[in-house]
């Protein structure tokens, strides 16, 4: 009767139903996932256009190449989470390995950049709540900007955080030859939270590191 | 499998250790432990409740403080919307039925079932200590800049708890989602679907899609506090309202996440009273989506006075009469399932009936509400209060009732006492109208909401009101003698005791542990019942 495949668990009929099922649930979750994001950026609109002035002068503060570096750093490890995942699917064990723990890599590279922009402004006098020193005509509503900046990159690293540990345990699992071509849903789905990760980055870089600087 | 084979043995039997029901996967037991939760919400906030009514006995403010009446308005408002409404039905009858009526075994993913139940207690748990002690007196909708600025309350602490039990939602909605979408059984396409599974659809739609927004709206109200900054706050260059944007494109659609399920529940209840197909099958169907996308687009017909722009009142105003269509496409379509019909007049169908008329009550003041014009007038009087108590408490909490009364065999195996029930039933109907019915007229008379004291113009609406109150928790109080009577002394239920259609009713009563002993196949649509 339980003529159940060793991944698949006894909910499902075969290891196709569990395959969908855990897609769907990662597309919908990530599908949350954008409108909790999706309440940060539309405060950040509203408050643009009450205090665009403001806005325009706060965001200076932000680092532009610092900025540009992280999105390339999260736009390459997109690209090598895909690449592991290909090589699973063609059968690879050490090269997706590899590529797993450089995305990983690179993810805590993106976090120690991000620290270090984190310390600049916390000497800067920067971050509302912590250290804040209100200089010039627009500092209460810099403050938005800085409010909104530091929740919204501190929830992305949060995102950032989680999504290293699921890659190192991806690359755990790779190693010791839990996937293969027939079974991969874990990597695959991890895979796509790793691109939302990087999507939403997407976003903030030109909202709080771009717009409105000249 | 083995010649010889036992019956496999219920899911009540299936392991009777503490442990068994703490970690289980079934949904069933997690169904279980989630009735027995948030029935204990439900006395808490009713406790809550009947302490309103009794301060609301006298027109002076003699029971307690004006502050103490906010807090106590607070934790009945907070408690019973999260803490019962919105996980009712979806989280009880949902968890039970919806693996079984798609002909699943479980849940797609049966531990994150579980981990929701978990999220939901700690956040209960967290949230009702919050209220206890030190209390909250924003009202349940946390409006700023007052409660980030000025409410001296435990509102950072009680949020954070608000957010934890968001969680259990959107787990619980993603996990119904996936699982109508990948275990359904053999045969059982997506127009063989009873109308509960389709509400339990529209609702996680919803749940899914709108939480994360009340979610990320309460934690900007926490880092508010905690950092002094205003992003909600006009003295510090914020706007307070964005936050009633924010938090009525949750908590208008929440107002779907509890009546859309009902709306599944009397559905099943009156085709199995009435023993006919369901009238419309597919405008059914598609007045459920209907609801729940239009829900998302109607928010700001909560915030016609709060300063929001004329020609955005126009549209919402507009938008919220057109999603009372769909709604009474659905009341049409029960009416005309019964219309000439057998209706057999058990308990569950006296639940059905009641939310028909309840619900079409509170739906038709919501119009008075939705015209511009007439809101300014109506806005913060007992008029509100009483349009959203018709559709929450007669609407959600009778379908409940009638669902678990319904399906009460089905789940313990049991009969209860129908002439107990049917009492109940009519007391509650009874007791409802007579407790926010006078609340329509006082709130047409002027009567603003949310104070301790009142003219004493109102002194009759109100003891009225009151009085209906201990009816109606009469009435709530009984079912909980009459069904653990039943869990002892009922007689055994057979599969199907109404003789209803549907895969829920062909397993036998209380279920196996994975449903059916063989996957079922489906050949026909829902309601196959023999009478045209
Ligand atoms: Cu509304």
């Amino acid at each position: 009767m339980n003529a159940h495949a060793p991944h698949t668990a006894e909910q499902f009929d075969d290891a196709a139903q569990q395959r969908d099922a855990a897609t769907l649930g990662m597309w919908a979750f990530l599908a949350t996932e954008v409108l909790f994001f999706g309440v940060l950026f539309a405060a950040y609109t509203v408050c643009r256009v009450i205090w665009p002035d403001a806005f325009a002068s706060a965001s200076r503060h932000t680092d532009l190449t610092l900025g540009g570096l992280e999105t390339a750093i999260l736009l390459t490890s997109s690209f090598t989470v895909a690449l592991a995942v290909r090589d699973v699917q063609l059968g690879g064990r050490r090269l997706a390995t590899g590529l797993l723990c450089g995305t990983a890599v690179l993810g805590l590279v993106f976090l120690a950049i991000h620290g270090f922009e984190y310390y600049h402004d916390y000497k800067a006098a920067v971050i509302p709540g912590i250290r804040y020193e209100e200089v010039g005509g627009f500092a209460a509503q810099e403050r938005l900007f800085f409010f909104l900046y530091y929740v919204t990159t501190g929830f992305h690293a949060l995102h950032v955080s989680v999504g290293v540990v699921v890659l190192l345990t991806m690359a755990l699992r790779t190693h010791r030859a839990a996937f293969g071509p027939g079974y991969h849903t874990p990597l695959e789905v991890s895979a796509l939270y790793w691109h939302l990760v990087d999507i939403v980055w997407i976003f903030v870089f030109p909202l709080y590191y771009q717009v409105g600087r000249a | 499998m083995l010649p010889a084979e036992q019956a496999a043995p219920s899911y009540l039997t299936d392991g009777n250790t503490l442990r068994s029901w703490l970690a289980t996967h079934d949904h069933k037991r997690i169904a279980i432990l989630y009735a027995v939760s948030i029935t204990f919400f439900f006395f808490l906030g009713g406790i809550a409740a009947a302490l309103i009514r009794l301060e609301l006995a006298t027109p002076a403010g003699d029971l307690m403080s004006a502050d103490t009446y906010n807090k106590t308005f607070t934790f009945h408002g907070v408690v019973m919307v999260w803490f019962f409404l919105i996980p009712s039905i979806p989280n009880t009858l949902g968890n039970f039925l919806l693996p079984i009526m798609i002909g699943a075994r479980d849940v797609a993913f049966p531990r994150l079932n579980l981990f929701s139940w978990y999220l939901y207690v700690a956040g209960g748990i967290f949230t009702v200590a919050c209220l206890l002690l030190g209390g909250v007196d924003t009202g349940w909708t946390f409006y700023t800049p007052f409660s980030t600025m000025f409410s001296n309350s435990n509102v950072m602490l009680t949020v954070v708890g608000v957010f934890i039990v968001g969680f259990s939602s959107i787990l619980t909605g993603l996990n119904f989602i996936v699982t109508i979408h990948t275990m359904r059984t053999t045969g059982m396409t997506w127009f063989r679907l009873p109308l509960f599974v389709w509400s339990m659809y529209g609702v996680s739609l919803v749940m899914l899609l709108a939480t994360p927004v009340l979610a990320m709206t309460l934690a900007l109200i926490a880092a508010e506090r905690l950092l002094g900054v205003g992003i909600f706050d006009p003295a510090l260059g914020g706007d307070p309202l964005l936050f009633q944007h924010f938090f009525w494109f949750y908590s208008h659609p929440a107002v779907y996440i509890m009546v859309l399920p009902a709306m599944g529940v009397v559905s099943e209840l009156i085709t199995a009273g009435v023993r006919r197909r369901i009238f419309g099958y597919r405008f059914m169907v598609y007045s459920i989506i209907g609801i729940a996308v239009i829900g998302f687009l109607v928010w700001g017909h909560h915030m016609f006075v709060a300063g929001q722009s004329m020609y955005a009142s126009i549209v919402f105003s507009i938008l919220s009469f057109i999603i009372a269509v769909p709604s009474a496409i659905k009341v049409f379509n029960w009416t005309a399932t019964l219309y000439k019909g057998d209706i057999a007049f058990g308990a569950p169908m006296i639940y059905a009936l009641g939310f028909v008329g309840l619900f079409m009550l509170g739906g038709l003041t919501g119009l008075f509400l939705a015209a511009t014009a007439l809101d300014v007038n109506l806005t913060d009087t007992y008029f509100v209060v009483a349009h959203f108590h018709y559709i929450m408490v007669g609407g959600s909490v009778m379908a409940y009732l009638g669902g678990i009364h319904f399906w009460w065999p089905k789940i313990t195996g049991r009969m209860f006492s129908e002439a107990w029930a049917r009492f109940a039933a009519i007391l509650m109907f009874l007791g409802f109208n007579l407790t926010f019915f006078p609340q329509f007229l006082a709130g047409a008379e002027g009567m603003p909401r949310r104070y301790h004291q009142y003219p004493a113009e109102y002194g009759l609406l109100n003891i009225l009101s009151s009085a209906g109150a201990v009816l109606l928790a009469a009435s709530y109080l009984l079912p909980i003698g009459y069904f653990l009577w039943s869990l002892r002394f009922g007689e055994r239920a057979g599969n199907d005791p109404w003789g209803a259609e549907g895969l829920e009713w062909t397993t036998s009563s209380p279920p196996p542990t994975h449903n059916f002993e063989a996957p079922p196949v489906v050949t026909e649509g829902p309601y196959a019942y023999t009478h045209p």
